[in-house]
């Protein structure tokens, strides 16, 4: 392993060792070696706290919630409604009942196109994504384009990854009904001027929808100071367990959209002649929901609570200048999505090698990666390439993770002589 | 533990390097379009096919290493083999790279397909290896649409 370099760490007050302790997974072995976990883009590892509250939850605190008048589900209902609460505070939502809980981003998504698009989108209308977005903040905008007969239109990016706000501002026409834009690209790192965006497309009254699945693991989420219209979690991604993620929505378009799915816990009354919906948050959470992982997405938001977020997000700045640097010396590696403002995500090719390849050889070094198209096939079209080897860091990892990294692209040519 | 160098043979380094037949066919009587979404795999393969002969195979496209390595190896492989045949050594390729039942006992008995009886250490890479029969199959059966590995 190569030596620290002698340039002063940029993160002084993180103790990367013992938040690395939190984690239980990365004490673990892959292949022989240790586990370096470079794949938090997918998703993120878990600390104790998270998987303990979660065991607890099952153990001790299990039932179904806003049913029983008995002390176990009053006390799984408080759990559940309390996160609510954590969760509002967390990204500075105004009241908790635009905090809607939803299996991840991508629900979230299609909950807003199906359901604000029903409301809002005519035929000729015209709905924004950007070159960047992850297929699940396209793939629902067509669908609803299809439907409604309204066109999508894409907002351009450079040759770096960045989006071309002239262009940008020519396509808010009044035709536009909605932005959907990713807050940090998946696949490029880029991390977009949201806040910007949002103004000009208020200018125009037009509301936006901001994809967070991989901006609330990197960045202090602020949505009143972002005013966005929509913001979309994915709580795996940001260190709690799968199958539960969040939709904040401005309470003034919750309350007016239709219900996107029906079912018991969403209504008001029933009768075979007419039902009335319940209230928001309610009227969005049809049917039990996933009451573990919501108890699990409390104890992520409160672990992170429990960190010096801005030393956290100076130890992934560090990480990704670091690597980029180091990556710069493996021989043919070209890092693609180059933009001036990026998260600790990094795309790369090596020529002449294909990333899956890559990610083969890697691996046998205990390195995860994601290897592929990472969900967005029109960015890999831009740039010309079939896919990409993705490096993803979050707070726990190291630049000495950053070195194995090097030391095993140095070894995929080797294997191919 | 599994071993790169089992995955990475070297028949498959220089195949993947200088794949054969690596071309278009003047008069293919058959072709089919392969291709593997979840890592970018794509192959087009044509065939010229005479009675039940497979007289010429040419392919052309892009993607790891084994899928190239695969499509390259089995192009020579199947030459003047009639298409029953090249079913054959199929099943027998695809056993050997998934461990299946029919997998030869000594994966010499496939020639220089032996080369990748080490993907079935490697279960994310089989269709990889497998793409290029898949396609092969599809092209025999010649109805256009193009295949997938998912």
């Amino acid at each position: 392993m190569s030596a620290k370099p002698a340039t002063a760490r940029a993160t002084p007050a993180w103790d990367v060792e013992r938040v690395r302790r939190d984690f239980p997974i990365l004490a673990t072995r892959v292949h022989g070696k240790p586990l370096v976990y470079l794949d938090n883009g997918a998703t993120s590892q878990k600390p104790q706290a998270v998987i303990d509250a979660v065991s607890h939850y099952y153990e001790t605190g299990n039932a179904n919630v806003h049913r029983g008048v008995y002390a176990l589900s009053e006390s799984a209902t408080a759990a559940y409604e309390g996160t609510r609460s954590r969760v509002a505070r967390f990204i500075n939502a105004r009241e908790d009942r635009e905090i809607i809980y939803v299996r991840g981003t991508t629900e979230a998504i299609n909950l807003v196109a199906s359901s604000f698009g029903r409301l809002k989108v005519k035929a000729g209308d015209e709905i924004l994504v950007s070159a960047m977005e992850h297929h699940s903040n396209i793939v629902p905008w067509q669908i609803l384009a299809e439907q409604t007969s309204a066109l999508l239109k894409i907002v351009p990016m450079n040759d770096r990854g960045e989006l071309l706000m002239e262009e940008y501002q020519k396509l808010l026409t009044p035709k536009a009904r909605i932005v959907a834009v990713a807050h940090i690209s998946n696949s490029l790192g880029t991390i977009n001027p949201i806040k910007e965006m949002v103004e000009r497309a208020h200018a125009m009254g037009v509301p936006v929808l901001v994809d967070g699945a991989q901006g609330a693991p990197h960045l202090v989420v602020d949505v009143q100071d972002l005013d966005c219209d929509f913001y979309t979690v994915s709580g795996h991604k940001m260190f709690g367990p799968t199958g539960v993620g969040v939709l904040y929505g401005k309470a003034g378009h919750l309350e007016a959209m239709p219900p996107y799915q029906g079912g018991g816990d969403m209504i008001r009354s029933v009768t075979f002649a007419k039902t009335t919906y319940a209230p928001i948050p309610a009227k969005f959470e049809a049917g039990t929901p996933d009451i573990g992982g919501v108890v699990g997405l409390g104890a992520a938001v409160d672990y992170l609570g429990t960190l010096d977020r801005r030393a956290a997000l100076a130890q992934e700045q560090d990480l990704l200048e670091y690597a980029t640097k180091q990556l710069g010396t493996v021989s043919g590696l070209r890092i693609v999505g180059t933009a001036a403002h990026k998260a600790s995500v990094i795309s790369f090719v090596l020529d002449g090698i294909h990333a899956h390849d890559v990610g083969t050889i890697v691996d046998q070094a205990g390195v995860a990666i994601r290897t592929g198209h990472h969900c967005t096939q029109p960015v890999m079209e831009f740039f010309h390439v079939p896919a990409t080897a993705r490096a993803s860091f979050a707070f726990y990892n190291t630049r000495e993770e950053v070195d194995v990294l090097v030391e095993a692209l140095k070894g995929v040519r080797k294997v191919f002589g | 533990m599994a071993d790169l160098t089992e995955l990475y043979q070297q028949t498959i380094v220089e195949h993947n390097r200088s794949p054969r037949n690596f071309k278009t066919l003047d008069h293919p009587t058959h072709h089919a379009d392969g291709n593997n979404p979840l890592c970018g795999d794509q192959i087009s393969l044509q065939l010229a096919v005479d009675g039940d002969v497979i007289k010429e195979v040419g392919f052309q496209g892009s993607g790891c290493a084994i899928s190239r390595a695969s499509a390259s190896l089995m192009t020579s492989a199947v030459m003047g083999k009639s298409s029953r045949e090249a079913e054959q050594l199929f099943q027998a390729f695809h056993d050997m790279v998934t461990g299946g039942p029919n997998a030869p006992a000594d994966p010499a008995a496939l020639g220089k397909l032996a080369a990748f009886a080490g993907v079935k250490q490697f279960p994310a890479r089989v269709k990889c290896a497998n793409l290029a029969w898949h396609t092969l199959h599809a092209a025999l059966h010649s109805d256009g649409t193009p295949i997938s590995t998912e």
